[in-house]
This record gives structure tokens, sequence and C-alpha cells, in this order.
């Protein structure tokens, strides 16, 4: 028998890194809002690597704290090792990335749903998912509860008809051996969203007093560690250390051996795998000339023997997983704790949706994380926060709120899903913006928490600190413009040093921080009046003054493409009666219905030709 | 929005040609490069007005004109214009619209002065249709001529120059975004080299830009030899006694006639020059400075040597100029006994032909000669041309953004700034080709790079 169970706002499904920032978020704007998961110890789950952040992902966290949301301070709260990574490639690339303890991960992420006022967390499958006549949304649970919202998030990751894939063995699961939710599906495919299959997998996690360390390279943490958060004032030291081995001969000759046992190419599995995120096998069948492939090895937290075997993914059988595992150097003797697997999901092609995470077709209804054809937790995170908003906002009958490509990454992620739709699982990569050089992870906080405060996201106390911030480094930017260096012994021996050319008259500091060979750090010997302040300040000085002439040449475009995304488009334009328009510009118009002429010039098989008859079109 | 122009006479002979500038600074451009006799200035009179003067293009008086000032709302586009009326000739406009180019305008893309004008308001409806039909045309024909580009030559040379772009670019992007898979290291060197390359690659399909305008507009052919060779005589018996049906322009600086003239098929544009002599005159000297400066930029050069006189020091030196370019020795004056030993010119000249410009007596047998080079591959339209404007300023672009690349790797900037403007390049040509930039440098990582967990 059905119940009556409750009414909300906001309704999410799914508790992983988009659900978690999504309910958060709806329920900090003040909305009634519930959060459903399978498993209520599954909350904020990391089922692959433990570790947040990485390249192009650690300007998502930095974006998400930016704004209000919470991954970066859990991921601080929970680090074990920190890295700056891509130091030396540019301030563009610079990318944080932390290992975590994932258990802690999750548990803390788990007790600030439980602490969060506005916020229900429900261990609960959804099995049913349907619209009232009054035009709110009907959740029937697996125990037939009956709640009612006025916006659900689907966040169901890779939970949605998730099946497993290990060899010959395939069952009906989500991950870490959690039920999959197998009847939301129908719902979905009832309210008119078509599904398709991805998949995904990870390596074996194995015991750590099985591996010999003693002839492995080590990976230590940055020293002193950086924090993703704006709000973490002191980190702490580096916990732990990660391992590199690497693959050898007898590790191909065994997976070669056993290819055809793998499921993927045995035609079992029809789900699209990531590019970028290949198990071994495939690596080995791709790249055959490639003798040797790296692995990094990582504790999975501090209270678990257990170790992840980055670069290993795999859906071999068990007993071939375990001896191409141990034909690796430092792994002879290794015991498998969990094995690895591949898994197969529901997703929804994002082309769906509107650049607010909503589906234009079904009004209230948002998705966000794996379900929206992605992958990684921290795109998951991201998408959650920004469907969580919307839905919010969209209820208080507020604007929308929307993140173009220029603004962030978080803006192109969306921007890429609803404009180009994906083909296989997608992944933040830096050479995904255009405008790297403007969106960095250092200036995060300069770019977002404006708007993260306008919404609401953002504390008093840590508003206070932002504008403090700024006033600091104007005040910096002010004293080096004013600084002035003789052309002392001491100076020329600096930029000698450094490979740069002497002077021979009074520089200034400024002028000195615009060539490339020099920096704050190698002039704090002359630069005797440097404030105490935060180093991320001077971090921002330097590189706004040594990359002005290029940061300037993309704010210019930037400026180019706002005025695109200026001109709005109605929703419900056929353009098929567009007269001048090529037939391919109408159907893919017709699909995407882009909310604006620049994200119309985006889609493939739009000419710049058809952007002129819009532009003729709109205007009349 | 930005201030646009365009040559909007048809192109081709006509006695005027008319340069249309539309936009908020049109008069503020149109004063760079246009003095007015009386000394007033475009952007202080009102509109409806006509000032009469001089253009200019870097500081050389290239043309007469009539500028016609228009004031926002009351003009074609409803914005300011100016229109210079000039010589007619597609080789005189095109010159004043890169003037004017030069002073800030950008080109007009095509139907784009009859968008504006109806953008604001100065059309109706039913134009308005009209004009759909006009875009939508003109992208058919921008589409056949991407098609012509993408068969031709130009396509596979700059597409060769994008696939190394791509090459490099997704070796960046491997190399920052998976820093920690084992992909090769990226060096300064090896992304400096394939930018060189492709500025190299690049500028030489830019130079032939020339010979597109030269297959569309005419050969660039000079006229050469001593004084009183017979150039005038011959240029006035390829151009037609009647001098008036083609355009004609005396430059006031320079001794240096233009013509544009039709021989058989093949359109020449042709110029007589001052004799080439040794001389210590000044004024003398720029002249002769000019015509070896022209022998080098000519795609055709006719060398006239007077048949009743023997070979003089600077008829060989002239030789000697002239033997590695495509060339014609002409040697005039059959009419008169020969005094010409002409051993020295056939071996150092393919092409030699005798006539006679007084009596017109040969004057076919050069014209298949001019035709038969014309026909050669030297001037072959497919041969990997740079056939219009657009094309121009997409490679133009593009080697912009590639010589700023070279000069950050060589300041020491990091790879980050280098990667941003060798994929700005890369959209560039794409641009060229009528592709749509997007995806590819991403999918080129994946392809080419074992990377991920």
């Amino acid at each position: 028998m059905s119940y009556n169970a409750g009414k909300f706002d906001v309704a999410v499904i799914g508790a992983g890194h988009a659900g978690t920032e999504a309910a958060l978020a709806s329920a900090r704007l003040g909305c009634n809002t519930i959060i459903f998961t399978i498993n209520n110890d599954a909350v904020g789950n990391c089922p692959c690597n433990p570790s947040i952040g990485g390249t192009a992902k650690g300007h998502l966290v930095r974006e998400i704290d930016a704004l209000g949301g919470e991954m970066g301070k859990t991921a601080d709260e929970c680090f074990l090792q920190m890295r700056m990574l891509n130091r030396g490639k540019g301030p563009a690339v610079h990318s944080l990335r932390a290992q975590i303890d994932r258990r802690k991960y999750a548990d803390t992420m788990k007790h600030k749903i439980e602490l969060q006022e506005n916020l229900i967390l429900r261990q609960a499958e959804i099995t049913k998912l349907e619209k009232s006549n009054n035009g709110e949304w009907l959740l029937t649970t697996r125990m037939d509860a009956l709640f009612t919202a006025k916006a659900v998030i689907i966040a169901t990751g890779t939970y949605l008809g998730g099946r497993i894939y290990v060899g010959e063995t395939s069952y009906e699961s989500g991950p870490d051996g959690i039920f999959p939710a197998k009847f939301l599906g129908e719902s979905l495919k009832n309210l008119g969203l078509s599904l398709r299959r991805f998949k995904t997998g990870t390596p074996a996690r194995v015991l750590k007093s099985s591996i010999d360390f003693t002839e492995l390279e080590v990976q230590n943490g940055d020293e002193p560690p950086v924090p993703f958060s704006y709000d973490t004032d002191n980190l702490g030291e580096n916990k732990v250390v990660c391992h590199i081995s690497w693959t050898n001969p007898k590790t191909k000759q065994i997976i070669q051996d056993n290819i055809h046992r793998s499921p993927l190419y045995a035609g079992k599995i029809d789900g699209i795998g990531p590019r970028y995120c290949p198990s071994i096998e495939d690596k080995i069948v791709r790249f055959a000339n490639k003798e040797r492939h790296q692995l990094f090895i990582e504790p999975c937290g501090l209270d678990t023997e257990e170790m992840y075997l980055q670069g290993m993914s795999s859906s071999l059988p068990e007993e071939v997983q375990t001896e191409f595992y141990k034909s690796i150097k430092g792994l002879e003797n290794v015991v498998i704790m969990r094995p690895a697997y591949a898994i197969e999901y529901d997703c929804v092609d994002p082309i769906q949706m509107d650049s607010t995470l909503e589906f234009r077709d079904c009004p209230g209804l948002y998705g966000a994380g794996q379900f929206n054809g992605s992958s990684g937790y921290e795109e998951a995170a991201a998408q959650g926060l920004v469907a969580g908003i919307n839905a919010a906002l969209k209820i208080q009958g507020k604007e929308p709120f929307i993140l173009d490509r220029a603004s962030s990454y978080i803006g192109t992620l969306i921007d890429d899903l609803v404009t180009k739709g994906v083909s296989d699982p997608y992944r933040m990569m830096t050479s995904r913006s255009e405008y790297r050089l403007v969106l960095r992870q250092d200036n995060a906080d300069v770019r977002l928490t404006p708007l993260g405060r306008e919404l609401g996201l953002i504390s008093d106390n840590r508003w206070e600190k932002y504008t403090e911030k700024q006033e600091l480094k104007k005040q910096e930017y002010k004293r080096i413009k004013n600084t002035v260096f003789s052309p002392t012994d001491e100076l020329n021996k600096i930029l000698v040093s450094r490979e740069t050319s002497e002077v021979n008259t009074g520089v200034r500091m400024l002028d000195l921080l615009k060539r490339p060979q020099i920096n704050y750090e190698c002039l704090t010997s002359i630069d005797t009046n440097r404030p105490n302040i935060d180093s991320n300040i001077f971090e921002q000085v330097e590189i706004e003054i040594k990359y002005e002439g290029y940061i300037q040449k993309q704010l210019e475009q930037v400026e180019k493409m706002r005025r695109l995304e200026k001109k709005k488009l109605p929703n419900d334009v056929d353009y098929s009666t567009v007269t001048g328009l090529r037939l391919e510009a109408q159907e893919k118009l017709n699909k995407v219905r882009p909310q604006n002429i620049g994200q119309a010039s985006r889609i493939s098989g739009v000419s710049p030709a058809d952007i002129s008859v819009l532009l003729i079109w709109l205007s009349r | 929005m930005s201030t646009i122009a365009a040559i909007s006479t048809a192109q081709g002979e006509g006695g005027i040609g008319v340069i249309r500038i539309s936009g908020e600074n049109s008069a503020e451009i149109a004063d760079k490069i246009f003095k007015s006799v009386s000394g007033k200035k475009l952007s202080e009179i009102e509109g409806y007005r006509a000032l009469f003067g001089n253009i200019y293009k870097e500081g050389e008086v290239i043309d007469e004109a009539v500028a016609l000032n228009f004031k926002a709302p009351h003009s074609f586009t409803g914005e300011n214009v100016v229109e210079l009326s000039c010589h007619g000739g597609v080789f005189i406009t095109r010159e004043v619209l890169s003037a004017v180019i030069d002073a800030g305008a950008v080109l007009a893309e095509p139907g784009e002065f009859t968008k504006r004008a109806y953008l604001n308001g100065k059309m109706d409806l039913t134009e308005a249709e009209a004009v759909m039909d006009l875009i939508s045309a003109k992208s058919k024909s921008a589409a056949r001529a991407a098609m012509y580009v993408k068969e031709g030559t130009l396509f596979k040379k700059s597409r060769a120059v994008k696939e190394s772009l791509l090459t490099t670019a997704a070796h960046l992007s491997a190399w920052a975004d998976y820093p920690e898979e084992d992909i090769p290291e990226v060096t300064d060197n090896s992304v400096l080299q394939s930018v060189k390359n492709s500025i190299d690659v690049l500028s030489k399909l830019l130079s032939t830009y020339n010979i597109g305008q030269a297959v569309k507009e005419g050969i660039d052919t000079v006229i050469v030899g001593r004084p009183n060779a017979g150039k005038s005589t011959l240029m006035n018996i390829l151009s037609g006694v009647e001098r008036s049906i083609v355009t004609s322009i005396e430059g006031t600086t320079r001794d240096v006639i233009e013509d544009t003239v039709v021989v058989g098929n093949v359109i020449l544009r042709l110029s007589d020059t001052a004799g080439i002599r040794q001389t210590d005159n000044e004024i003398e000297k720029i002249g002769v400075e000019k015509t070896l400066k022209k022998i080098e930029s000519a795609s055709l050069v006719i060398a006239l040597f007077d048949g009743s006189k023997p070979l003089t020091d600077e008829d060989i030196s002239l030789i000697d100029k002239i033997k590695n370019v495509p060339s014609i020795a002409v040697i005039n004056k059959t009419d008169l006994e020969s005094n010409i030993n002409t051993e020295y010119i056939i071996k150092n000249i393919e092409n030699t032909v005798f006539i006679s410009a007084k009596n017109e007596d040969n004057i076919d047998e050069l014209r298949n000669i001019i035709e038969k080079l014309a026909g050669t591959e030297n001037f072959d339209p497919s041969a990997g041309i740079i056939a219009n404007e657009r094309q121009k300023n997409a490679v133009k672009k593009a080697v912009d953004s590639l010589k700023e690349a070279e000069s950050a790797l060589k300041f020491g900037f990091t790879m980050d700034a280098v990667t941003v403007l060798i994929s700005e390049a890369i959209d560039y040509l794409l641009e060229l080709t009528g592709e749509k930039a997007g995806e590819e440098i991403v999918d080129r990582v994946f392809h080419n790079f074992c990377v991920g967990k």
C-alpha cells in the first residue's frame, strides 16, 4: 500500500558527488530538500580513485569552492597528500590534486548533509517518477512511500540500470556491491527521455602488506601542501606517499593471451567507454607497440590497508587479473582485496537539457553527473551544484543561474554537454577551454565568489575575507609599481643567475616581473618592504603582470563571445520555418535548441552563414 | 559594431570604382587615407557633402578620388557612411580598399551592408526576404568556393600545416592534461621548429595571393629596356591604339605607367618603366631602382632590345637580372638593319622573338609566346594559390598567431601561452578551409597518446 511520506520543494535522487552538492545548494538557498540514496553508507562514496582534483578537475574543485560548494572543503578535511601538478608548464595548467581518505570523505560529507538545515537524508530506492495533474513530481520508493516535490534532480551515477562485468561473469549491480536502481529507468523513458548505455571501470584494491615497496619509485606530496578551499587556513602535513611501478612484456603477454575473455572484446558490453580512462587491456590493444605502462599505487585511507592501483582498471576474469598484476614489479605476491571490474549504466544525452541542466521537455526535472554523460567526481559535483542552485531559483521564481564558457570550467563543461552532446563519458581537460589563460585555478575566487555571494551561498565571514584579499591585492600591485630597484651588483647577480639581461639604470619591480625568468621568490632578498600577506596574492599579481598581453587578448575574445551570448533565441522556434537555413542546420538547431546565438554558433553543422541568417531572422 | 568596408561596384572594367565604408568611425578612418584639396576633413563636414582629394597608401598618393559623406541615419546602411569614388579598374580599387583596411576598417562579409541596412530599419519586409535569398546565395557560392579550395593544392598545403600544428598542439595538451602519464617531454625546440616550419609554408602561401590576383585580374607584366628601344610603341600595340579603353594611371611620383590589356585569353597588367642605365642623377637613380624592384615583383618580364644597335653593358646586365624569371626577349626594329649579336640573349632567355613594333611585324608571334607562357605552371590557378581576400586574411591571421607563439617561445614564456596561440592558428586554418573549429585537439590527444587511469 502506497502512503504519503512528505512534501518537499526539491528531491534529489542519488547522494554521490553530484547529488550531495545539489542537495546542499538547494537547502542552503532555503528550499525544503530531501536527498535519496540506496544506501546511507554510500553518501559521498568514491567508488574509483581515492583522490580529488587533477588537471582541469582541480580547477573545477576550486570553482565549486569559490561558489560556495562543499567538495573542496571536504577534500581539504580528508586529504592525505597534496600535489600541484604541472608546475613549470604555466599558470593556466597548474592543477591541484589531493589523495584523500575515502571513508573519511564519505563520512564527512554524510555528516554535513545530516547537519544541514532544510535537508533530509533518506535511504530509499526511487522506483517511479511521475508528474501529477497539478504539475508536482511524485516519487515512489521501493517500500511504496510516496514523496511529492516541486523539482527533482536526478544524480544516479552508475546505479541506474547498473551491470557489472568481470570476465565471463556479469550481474546487475551498482558500484562497491551496492544495489543498482533497477526501476527508475522505465519512468524516465515514460517521461520521454532517451536513455543510452555508457560504461566505466575501476582497478583492483590490494593489500598493502602484500606489496614490496623497496624498489618502487616514491611520489611525495608538495611541501608545504596547498589547500583547495579559500576557507581552509591551515591544511597540516602530508600524511602518505604514493608509489610508481610499470607493466612489462610479461604483463602484456598475459593480457594478450586472454583478451578474448574480456567482455568488451568478446562483444558482451554495448556501453561506450571513456576514451580518457581506458582499461589496461584497451591500452595494450590500442597502443600495441608501447612496451610498458605506468601505474600508481595509492593508499585508500589511514585506517585501511587497501591500496588502489591507478592505471590498471580491467574487466578481465579474476584469475587473469591476479596473474597480470603479479607480473608487475613490487606486486609479485600481491593479494587482491576487491577485484577490478567494468560497470555499465544508463544515462541521457545531455543535448536534451538547457544550460540550467533542466530537461527542456520536462520542466522541473534536472540531471547531474554521470547521468548526464560525464565522468569523474569533480565534473559530477560541478553539475550538481549548478542543478541544485537552478532548481531552487526556479521554485523561488528567480532568474536562472547560467555560467558561460568564459566564466569558468564549470560553464565550459555544461556548455559542452548541452551544446555538443557526448559520444563517450566526458572528462574535463584544460584543452577544452579556449579561455584557459583567464580561467586559472588561482583566480577562481575572483571569477566566481561575487556570483556565489549574490546567490547567497557565501557567508559574511568568507565575503569579508574575500574583499579584504582584493584590497590587499590592489595595494600590492601599487607597491610593486612604485618599488624601484637600483642597478646594484646584487640585483644584477640575481638577473644573471636567472639567465636574463642585466640592468644599468633603476628598474621598477613591476617591469622585472614582466620577464618570464623573474618571479617573486628570486627577488625576496632585495624586496625588503614585502608585506606579510597570503602568498596567493603574490601569485595572482605576478601572473596578471607577466601574462598581461595574452590575458588581454583572451579578454577581447571573451567580449566578442559574450556579445553573441547576449542575443537570445526564443525557446519555441521551429527552425525548419526559418528561410535561408540549410537543412542540416535546421535539424541540429531543432535538436539542441540553443538559448542564444553564441551557443548556436558552437553546434557542429551550423555554419557561419547559418548564423547570419539567424541574426537577421532574430532582429525581424 | 565595427566599421566595415568593401568595393561596392562590380569588379572589372568601368569608369569609376566605389569603396564603401560603413560604421561609426567611417569618416575618421577615411580621413586617415584621404586628404582633400581644400584641407577639410570628412569627420568635420556635414552629411550629403562631397570632397575632392587624394588617396594615400604608405605615404604615397595612389589615386585621386571624390569622397561622399553620409551621416547616420541618412545613408544606405543607416550608419555613418563614406563612399570613395576613385578611378575604376580592379587594381586601383583594390589598392584603395587595402589602404582603408590598413586604416582600421574591417573587410565586410558578403551581404553585410545589406544586412546592416536591414537591421537599421532601412528596408521593409519584402526587401528583407530578398536579403535572405541574397545571403543564402552568397553562402552557396562560398560553399562552392570552399569546395574548389578543398580539391586544390591550397587545401592540401594548408592541411599539411594544420596537421603538423594539430600534432604539436595535441602533444602539448596531452603533456599538460596528463602530467603523470608516460608522455614524452615537449621541448621548446621541437615546438619552435614546428611553429617555424608552419610560418614558412604559410608565408609562401601568402605570397601566392598576388599570383591568384594575377590570374583573376591580370598577370603583372613589366616591359623593360633601354630608352628608345620601343617600349612605348610596343605597349601601345599591345594595348590597342585607343588607350582610353583601358585604365591608365600615371603615377605622380614614379615613372611607371600601367595598362590592363587582353592578349588572347590572357589578361596582362602592363607596366612601362624607366630605362635601366648607370646614372649619377639622383632622380633617375630612383627611377632605375623602381624598375629593378618591379622586375623582381613582376610575374612576367618583356625585355626589349634595339636590334639596330649592338648590345650594351646595360643590356647584358638586364639579361643577367631576368634570366631566372619568366621572361620574353623581344628584339625590335627588324625594319632596320640588324646590328645586334643575339647569341647572349638566346643563350640566357628561352623565349626570343624578332618584331618590328613600328610595322607591327610578327606581333602575333609575340602574342602566342605570351599566351604560351601564361598557360605554363607559373600561372596555373590550381597550383595552390590564395584566391580571395577572405582566404588571405585567414592565412595572415594564422601567421600572426604563430609569430606571436614564436616570440613567446623565444622570450621563455610558459607552454600554456604558447599552446593557446597555436590553437588560435589552427582555428584560423580551419576557417580557411571552411571546416569548423571544435574537438580536433582533444580527439587527437586520445588518438595519439595512451592516457588515463
